[in-house]
């Protein structure tokens, strides 16, 4: 993961995300909860990586993070071959627009006193594209693209459905051509039937513009579905990464597993593997010691609550496979399903 | 092709592009109290404003005998215990109540927001800063304090206006601050800041005018407030003597009340429909501004 | 033992509004047998949550019955008093939510809310209610059950909250247990243990379930029998494995397909979800003389828009009925 590939549209290593807690530990050190710890990625230009976990493993920190919008405590951020991580205040508002996201909840995430076409507009107001014929052609290009009609740019939020105000915030992420779209659970607060439109729309659209997405879920199918890299992240740090087809045809990582496992199929057969634990999660103000799946893993040992296990290659996987997990050679790959 | 098939979820109708403001406007006129309540303000509002004008007797001129009753001699509200004409002085007064209120609401709403929106917005030592000296406002006697700053810096209309407004800004900070707090974790606040909106228009364009509909709610009760505490610096004698107000009239007379009861009456009426007025159309104010109820 | 335990009939629910009367459940039918699991599907809206709550008695103030019967037991429901009903809800008939969150109320403990119903259904004691108590943790798998009686809501994760509302649904065995889409607002690996729960307890109890929900994934695992239901009305009516193995309906379709699933073979690469066009059209056109489907429908014709299709049995299926001009044959 060279950091000023070119190829690449963010490269993020070794990120870090601590929040300052009240209070010093036993040491005089002021507490602080690490929600991201060293974590690392590479997104290719016109691909989607994706980061699953459930609530509370640090994913959305993460992105939100790698976008600057919340501070990082550790690591380099960068985008499109630059440094965006060590950007000055002045400078980063400039360059914000290059970083847009979808947000999950398309009822909070516009501004109830905007009209549609000014939301699509606000962040090339910022960007200093003040050509007001520009931005005219843009907002009418993107809301073609995005399939709303041109009689509904006067419309307020409140007027519009759920997938409807969805696609307002993805024209408006787009309207700065953007080199990388965080998208946030972005059809998690939809109801089932809009959320195909809004992922075949997603997906055309990257198709079209040559995007850069960078998937936020929880929902495995979906990101099977949309996303060409996978991370699966567990109480701040990656457990496994690896390319779409590798990850599903060979899970290696107990939590993984058990993440796969807990889908409900509609092929439902019973897939007979150990529960997980009903263990404690980490208390990640506190330095861990172990691996964090540990406390719930049904494979684990006493080493793996006293060495912190590494991010490696996997032995014997296809392509790029990397797994954090002592046993992962013990327990071997499994197929899921 | 795939665009225009995702056209049809819209299909059905379009609405038309209705402003929130008329939807808020349309709840308003829904509620009948605040609806009179309206008239009954605009109407006292004109009778200030162009009462003088069509009916110039001088309110300190003494006109007739004292303690005159209304209606009789051609005085319509007679006369007070030194015979200058209540007409007059409750058009007068009510220039000077009402104009107290507004300034001093304006400037309490202004010193409010400006602090609940700085603390709100930033937090930490500036949140912490801001809001213990609110606190500190918060918890003096109001009228004491006020008493003394007319005390120390005279009876004039300029330092009875800010005295009320110092007094009771207060409310409109916990307000805007509260607001701020909440409305600054919604999403789309986050979207203008990763669109690089500056720290200043996230507050003035972004925030604030979402924030807005609790704080006109306050400012509307305000004014009826800063009536009422006016009214009672006036009655107390510390208001300004050069200038009529509802308040210094009730106190001029208040020694009378059991012989010419009208004298007090007459202009705590006033000051009882006006503020009653207000209130009425603040609770509308409330009800059409609250998006909770909005949907009934 | 012919009669169900429950049996709907033509159920239908109306709403006054200002701008007059709209039909919210339009002929609803369908019965439970004692310990059976159902599943409500459809989109929100579509009167899923609005029959839950017409069986509870618990419709909104603006509800009421304009039609049908609801046999529980021999009894009918809609004409039960209100006193009736007090006594069947959370007894005889109980039901859970979607947030486990705001369900609870967050200054008593968990124990003396479990308790409550005890005492207020069974007539126990005090002590002889929060013994109780301990027993139904256990049940539901909350572990230490008896230090954690005293916790107080905030103090326990959303899934242990799920388990705790489970339990005081539960604490008076009742005959129908209502699951209001339960896991959505949970991990899905709390999920799984959830609906590992309920089948274990429901299967132990006897208790028959009744899951609301719009995912064909936890129908799947959850329900033997299924009921499709869109804008007011049952579409589609069967056993699960019927159903997703050949819906007739084009809307059942619609929903299995527009999913990504996953599947071990990731070669296997939808470019496009088959998606459903549309949405679900406004309340105020529910009661209409046509196939409501109809204007999201890609086998739509003259027929669907000039007229209500009746439910059917699928042809050669038993059990199986829906209600389409146009319904796919069997197989796929």
């Amino acid at each position: 993961m060279a950091g000023q590939d070119s190829d690449h549209a963010l490269v993020v290593e070794n990120l870090s995300v601590a929040y300052p807690l009240k209070g010093r530990d036993r040491a005089g050190a002021r507490r602080r909860l690490l929600a991201v710890d060293d974590v690392s990625f590479a997104i290719p230009r016109g691909t989607t990586l994706g980061i699953v976990g459930e609530s509370g493993s640090g994913k959305t920190t993460a992105a939100m993070a790698a976008a600057r919008l919340v501070p990082h405590s550790g690591g380099t951020i960068h985008l499109d071959g630059e440094d965006f991580g060590a950007l000055d205040a002045a400078a980063l508002r400039r360059a914000r627009q290059r970083v847009q996201i979808i947000f999950q909840d398309p009822y909070s995430s516009l501004n109830p006193r905007l009209r549609a076409a000014e939301i699509v507009r606000e962040p090339m107001l910022y960007a200093g594209r003040t050509d007001r014929a520009e931005q005219e052609r843009i907002i009418d290009e993107l809301f073609e693209a995005v399939g709303l009609r041109p009689e509904q740019k006067s419309l307020f939020p409140h007027q519009f459905s759920g997938g409807q105000r969805q696609r307002i915030g993805i024209a408006r992420a787009l309207s700065t051509r953007p080199s990388l779209i965080i998208c946030d659970e972005p059809v998690s607060a939809l109801d089932v039937a809009v959320q195909a439109q809004i992922l075949n729309l997603l997906k055309s659209l990257q198709r079209q513009f040559d995007l850069t997405y960078l998937f936020i879920s929880h929902d495995l199918g979906v990101v099977q579905h949309m996303c060409d890299e996978i991370a699966v992240m567990y109480m701040g740090k990656f457990m496994e990464q690896a390319s779409r087809d590798s990850f599903f045809a060979a899970p290696g990582h107990p939590y993984s597993r058990a993440l796969l496992d807990a889908v409900p199929s509609i092929e439902a057969v019973d897939r007979p593997r150990p529960p997980l634990l009903d263990g404690a999660v980490p208390d990640l103000s506190e330095p861990q010691t172990g691996c964090r799946f540990a406390s719930r893993c049904p494979h684990a040992l006493p080493r793996c609550e006293n060495e912190v296990p590494v991010l490696a290659d996997a032995t014997g996987a296809e392509g790029h496979h990397r797994l954090a997990c002592h046993r992962a050679d013990d327990i071997g790959p499994a197929a899921s399903g | 092709m795939a665009v225009q098939r995702q056209m049809t979820e819209s299909d059905s109708q379009t609405p038309r592009a209705q402003h929130p403001l008329r939807e808020v406007l349309q709840m308003f006129v829904g509620n009948r109290a605040a609806v009179v309540a309206s008239v009954i303000l605009l109407m006292i509002v004109l009778a200030a404003v162009f009462g003088p004008m069509l009916y110039p007797t001088d309110p300190f001129e003494m006109v007739w005998a004292p303690f005159t009753p209304p209606g009789t001699d051609g005085f319509i509200l007679g006369t007070d215990y030194l015979g200058r004409d209540m007409l007059s002085g409750l058009l007068n007064g009510g220039r000077v109540s009402l104009t107290i209120g507004l300034v001093a609401a304006l400037m309490s709403v202004f010193i409010g927001i400006s602090f609940g929106a700085l603390a709100g917005f930033y937090r930490g030592v500036v949140e912490e800063v801001l809001m213990r000296i609110t606190e500190f406002f918060q918890v003096l006697p109001t009228l004491l304090f006020s008493m003394v700053i007319v005390a120390l810096f005279g009876a004039s209309l300029t330092v009875v206006t800010i005295a009320v407004g110092i007094v009771s800004w207060t409310a409109v900070a916990r307000i805007t601050r509260a607001e701020f707090l909440r409305i600054r974790e919604l999403e789309y606040v986050t979207a203008s800041r990763a669109a690089g909106a500056s720290n200043m228009v996230l507050m003035t364009r972004v925030i604030l005018p979402n924030a807005l509909p609790p704080i006109i709610v306050q400012a509307a009760l305000m004014v009826g407030s800063a009536i009422l505490f006016e009214a009672g610096l006036a009655f107390l004698g510390l208001s300004d003597p050069n200038v009529v107000s509802w308040g210094q009239i009730i106190g001029s007379n208040r020694t009378y009340i059991l012989d010419a009861g009208f004298t007090v009456t007459i202009p705590g009426l006033a000051i009882f429909v006006t503020v009653l007025s207000i209130s009425l159309i603040g609770d509308g104010l409330n009800d059409a501004l609250n998006p909770k109820l909005r949907r009934r | 033992m012919a009669a169900p335990l429950l049996e709907v009939r033509d159920l239908g629910v109306r709403f006054t509004t200002r701008d007059g009367q709209v039909t919210v459940l339009d002929d609803v039918s369908f019965t439970l047998e004692r310990g059976e699991r159902i599943s409500f599907v459809g989109e929100s809206g579509c009167g899923k949550s609005m029959t839950a709550l017409a069986l509870m008695g618990l419709l909104p103030a603006m509800g009421q019955v304009s039609g049908g019967m609801i046999n529980f037991k021999g009894e009918d429901l809609v004409t039960a008093s209100e006193s009736r009903m007090r006594q069947i809800r959370g007894n005889e008939i109980s039901m859970i939510f979607q947030e486990p969150m705001t369900s609870l109320n967050p200054v008593f403990t968990i124990g003396r809310q479990i308790a409550e119903v005890l005492q207020l259904h069974r007539g126990l004691d005090r002590r002889a209610a929060l013994a109780r108590a301990i027993d139904l943790l256990e049940a539901v798998r909350i572990p230490n059950a008896a230090a954690r009686i005293d916790d107080y809501p905030h103090q326990l994760s959303g899934g242990q909250r799920q388990r705790v509302m489970i339990a005081i649904a539960l604490a008076c065995e009742p005959e129908i247990l209502i699951a209001d889409e339960p896991t959505t607002a949970l991990d899905v690996t709390v999920q799984a243990e959830i609906f590992a729960l309920l089948r274990d307890l429901g299967a132990k109890l006897e208790t028959a379930i009744i899951l609301i929900t719009h995912d064909m994934g936890a129908v799947a695992q959850m329900a033997e029998r299924m009921l499709v239901m869109y804008a007011g009305r049952r579409v589609e009516e069967g056993r699960v494995a019927d159903i997703i193995k050949a819906s007739a309906h084009p809307y059942t379709r619609g929903l299995i397909s527009c999913v990504p699933h996953i599947t071990a073979d990731a070669t296997r690469r939808l470019d496009r979800l088959p998606e459903i066009d549309g949405i679900v059209p406004p309340i105020t056109s529910f009661g209409r003389d046509a196939c409501l489907f109809a204007p999201r429908c890609g086998r739509a014709s003259e027929a669907c828009h000039g007229g209500r299709p009746a439910q059917a049995e699928v042809a050669g299926h038993k059990a199986h009925s829906v209600a389409c001009w146009h319904p796919h044959d069997g197989g796929a």
